[in-house]
């Protein structure tokens, strides 16, 4: 029998999200649950940052670079229209696969592109080619050297969507068709589509949310909080600690890969702008102030900050409330919101709930 | 004669230009209790991390069941059931007790990410197997009632003890202890002799890194003396202590 | 390529770099003296240049630059005294990120100070179109300019870590802090004094480049991190080696720059930066072990 009470607090969470969803379409402010979904893929990236970070204790500068290496390649894929060369033999042997759609475009063209599941599995592929590439030599580095080569990793992938032309360059990409799940059910940004759409959002959160959990909880749990609180002891006892850094940050990357894929098909578009400096430093900002090594905390406040920031209540001062949050938890409140000894109490709650 | 477990042959290793180890040759016999002595400085820390892998030696080989390991990662060296314990107390702070113990498992087990993330039936018995396996490990060590209490909150003896346990847990051929007395009063020391006698009862071989020279005295079948990174004699407890040279590198000149 | 045109790019790869090396000189003073890296740099530079450009339609253009070098310096102690003093315990990384955090907090001041128009300095001496030629290319005097300024500022800052009881307190500050606080050295002082050594001569820096590349509130993160690129080619703490790393980065840049598209020019930086992290951390100068930059 395991530990059922680690999953206490996903029934919380499901039983809130209901409860959100059920007020939100009684006051009319259905508009918010688009924020809220928004807000809610771009927790898949807090999560697995929260894994690198928490867990296994590595920075990562540059994580908003994963997630647009997922939703870039979705994006480009699924709009790239390969109409002209439908009669080939390799596109005629994808379509008899089942591996291209066959649509037309809000201009009434006929569009021949890939599959959003293909694009989804490729993208989810190449992500963590690219994690494992990048981060075979520079999990090894210190602190600051392996924050510096992250956020390295993010520039170049920022220059190379602006640059190429296939990524749409300034203007990103765009007329990304919606991703088709079974039963009738598709990741669309519709108001059609607005409370499906909500849920779906929710349950790839909690899926997620799940895996997390019971990672943690787990030997490779262990394996990894062990390594953060004693490297040498961990590698003492067995523990091959530069693989296990490495496999988490590749876990981590893909979690934000697949927030990208998602949300690019929701939005039906993805820009440069999803590919800054400043968001990778958003991303971490919400892991410190979710408490690090806080699961619960990092989700809620990555929705909040999220959500609020999509709400335009930072205005211009945006950026500066993220890099102000982020200073006031450094200074103040290095463990978490929740960790500040005037919260103790209440963070011993959530905490206990979190690690199981 | 016993079959020698470990070796360490003519190990030598320099910090920028100062000999903390020098042509240094040990031999452990299976099932001994050996010791390592000498005054600060002689190299026996820096000893022990050449044989657990932490640091690499200049010249010389580690030979453990047979077989060359020398400048094997550390992590290796423990899968093959060499268990350390450090000069200065590296549990982890922010884990309880019970989750210290339970991570001296993980060479034992084998469950991975995708089984961790997905929770497999097989996992979560693995899971549930390890800590009883712990469990079992802390009522014995007498520390059953901290099981859940974060590991940092205890008293510095209990720290070693959970140390203890957590080497333990790794099921090892090979138990390097260093300096395990350091820091206790004469009531933990004497429960140490008796653990680790009874370890050596259940087959582990020790090498024990101590200054406690009674400790040292009363359980160890051979001890090795270091002065200046060099080994300056070897033998029992008894010739030990009569040894003129180790008698002057402690009291000096006038008691050799 | 005839010689002229060789000249031409590699003085304005010079001119560049040598910019670099002094964004790389200001981190290594805060590491040596801290072992912090300071993400907020780049920002010194373009505060002292942005202030300056505000000042000098008061002001004569020389004083113009000493107030905003003034302004500029009390910024980095002011950073130091109410962000870093608080934390001087804290993990590296802690640090790390605060300075990332208050690098964006200069960064979005400015912006609502100064906004996002893209304005410079006047020409030190002659205007936009007056040029000077030197071995047959012909330059802007600027770049003679920003060529003697950096040599000032990095010969300056030789003599005085050399041969000043200051500099030398900071020097044995970074070597052992212990130590030279049991020497009477105020050692809180010197961390202080090191981030607004470093503001000072960002400020300097910004300002003499300022006409030749232009001002614009969000180029202080691109600079920090070529200066960052440049201070760990030549070994971090080794401002000796960065300039020489800056020089090389800058005249890389300059014929990246002819030879290919512009756009390419900014991934150069990058991907030095990344070779030389994942390859080389300590340096191409230092010979020294790398054990204390690696973990297990």
């Amino acid at each position: 029998m395991m530990k059922l009470k680690i999953y206490r607090p996903v029934i919380a969470c499901v039983v809130l999200v209901v409860l959100l969803q059920v007020v939100l379409s009684v006051t009319g402010a259905i508009y918010y649950m688009t924020q809220v979904t928004m807000a809610a893929y771009y927790a898949l990236v807090v999560i697995g940052l929260c894994l690198l970070m928490g867990y296994a204790g590595q920075i990562s500068l540059g994580h908003a670079g994963f997630f647009a290496i997922g939703g870039y390649t979705s994006g480009a894929l699924t709009t790239c229209n390969l109409f002209a060369y439908r009669d080939t033999s390799l596109v005629s042997w994808f379509r008899s696969a089942g591996l291209v759609l066959e649509w037309q475009d809000i201009y009434g063209a006929d569009i021949v592109s890939f599959s959003p599941w293909v694009a989804l599995v490729v993208a989810l592929i190449l992500t963590g080619l690219i994690a494992f590439l990048i981060g075979l030599p520079v999990i090894r580095l210190k602190g600051q050297y392996l924050a510096m080569a992250t956020l390295g990793f993010g520039l170049i992938i920022y220059r190379v969507v602006l640059g190429v032309h296939v990524f749409g360059q300034a203007d990103g990409i765009s007329n990304v068709p919606p991703f088709r799940l079974m039963g009738g059910l598709e990741v669309n940004g519709r108001p059609h589509f607005r409370v499906q759409n909500y849920y779906i959002a929710w349950a790839v959160v909690i899926v997620a949310m799940v895996l997390a959990i019971n990672l943690v909880n787990s030997r490779v749990g262990r394996a990894l909080r062990s390594i953060h609180q004693s490297e040498e002891a961990a590698h003492s006892l067995g523990i091959n600690t530069y693989r296990y850094k490495l496999a988490t940050f590749v876990l981590s990357a893909l979690f934000a890969a697949v927030g990208g894929v998602l949300l690019t098909h929701y939005n039906g578009s993805i820009g440069p702008s999803e590919v800054t400096v400043i968001k990778s430093i958003r991303y971490v900002t919400i892991v410190a102030v979710g408490g690090m090594a806080n699961l619960w905390g990092v989700l809620l406040m990555g929705i909040i900050l999220n959500f609020l920031s999509l709400r335009g209540v930072f205005g211009t001062y945006d950026d500066a409330v993220f890099g102000a949050i982020l200073i006031a938890m450094m200074l103040f409140a290095p463990d978490g919101l929740l960790r500040m000894p005037q919260l103790r109490m209440l963070s011993s709650i959530v905490s206990r709930r979190s690690h199981g | 004669m016993a079959n020698i477990l470990l070796e360490a042959r003519n190990l030598y290793r320099s910090f920028g230009g100062v000999h903390a180890v020098k042509d240094v040759s040990i031999q452990v016999p299976q099932g001994a209790i050996k010791a390592v002595i000498g005054p600060n400085g002689a190299g026996k820390t820096t000893l022990f991390n050449l044989i657990a892998g932490t640091i690499l030696p200049h010249d010389g080989a580690v030979i453990f069941q047979g077989k060359a390991i020398t400048a094997w990662k550390p992590h290796i060296i423990a899968g093959m059931g060499i268990a350390r314990t450090f000069q200065t107390t590296k549990l982890f702070p922010h884990m309880t007790v019970l989750e210290n113990v339970m991570v001296g498992r993980h060479s034992r087990t084998r469950s991975g990410f995708f089984a961790g993330m997905l929770n497999l039936p097989r996992t979560w018995r693995e899971n549930r197997q390890v800590e009883t396996e712990a469990l079992a490990i802390l009522e014995e060590l007498d520390l059953i009632s901290h099981a859940f209490e974060t590991a940092s909150n205890l008293p510095f003896g209990q720290q070693r003890l959970v140390e203890f346990a957590r080497a333990l847990a790794t099921e090892p051929v090979l138990l390097l202890l260093d300096e395990p007395a350091a820091g206790l009063n004469v009531n933990e020391t004497r429960e140490l002799a008796k653990l680790i006698l009874k370890m050596r009862d259940r087959g582990v071989t020790c090498l024990i890194v101590e200054h406690n020279m009674s400790l040292v005295m009363n359980i160890s079948d051979d001890v090795v003396v270091l002065d200046q990174g060099q080994k300056i004699a070897e033998g029992s407890p008894q010739v030990i202590q009569k040894n003129p040279s180790v008698i002057r590198i402690y009291l000096g000149d006038n008691y050799a | 390529m005839n010689f002229p045109q060789i000249v031409q790019y590699c003085l304005s790869g010079i001119t560049v770099g040598s910019i670099y090396a002094i964004v790389a000189v200001g981190f290594n003073i805060i590491y040596n003296t801290t072992g912090i890296i300071n993400f907020a740099q780049g920002e010194f530079l373009i505060v002292g240049a942005m202030t300056a450009i505000s000042l000098c339609r008061i002001v004569p253009l020389p004083v113009a630059i000493v107030l905003a070098v003034l302004v500029t310096t009390a910024l980095g102690g002011l950073v130091e005294i109410v962000f870093i003093r608080r934390v001087s315990n804290a993990s590296v990384l802690r640090l790390i990120v605060i300075t990332i955090g208050i690098s964006i907090i200069i960064r979005e001041a400015m912006l609502h100070i100064w906004d996002e128009k893209v304005r410079s300095l006047p020409y030190f001496t002659g205007t936009a179109v007056s040029s000077v030629t030197v071995l047959g290319a012909y330059i802007s005097p600027q770049v003679l300019w920003v060529l003697g300024v950096s040599s000032i500022i990095v010969t300056g800052l030789t003599l005085f870590f050399r041969f000043t009881l200051t500099g030398r307190a900071m020097r044995a500050c970074a070597d052992d802090r212990m130590a030279a606080r049991l020497c009477g050295i105020n050692d809180r002082w010197m961390v202080t004094l090191s981030f607004m050594l470093s503001a000072a001569i960002g400020a300097l820096a910004g300002c003499v480049i300022s006409p030749v590349t232009q001002t614009q509130y969000d180029m202080g993160a691109p600079l920090a991190i070529k200066g960052f690129t440049v201070a760990i080619l030549g070994g971090l703490g080794n401002s000796m080696a960065s300039v020489a790393a800056g020089l090389f980065l800058g005249l890389m840049e300059a014929f990246m720059m002819s030879q290919f598209e512009v756009a390419y020019k900014e991934a150069i930086s990058i991907v030095i930066l990344l070779l030389i992290l994942m390859f080389r951390p300590s340096g191409i100068f230092t010979r020294r072990e790398v054990s204390d930059l690696r973990t297990l």
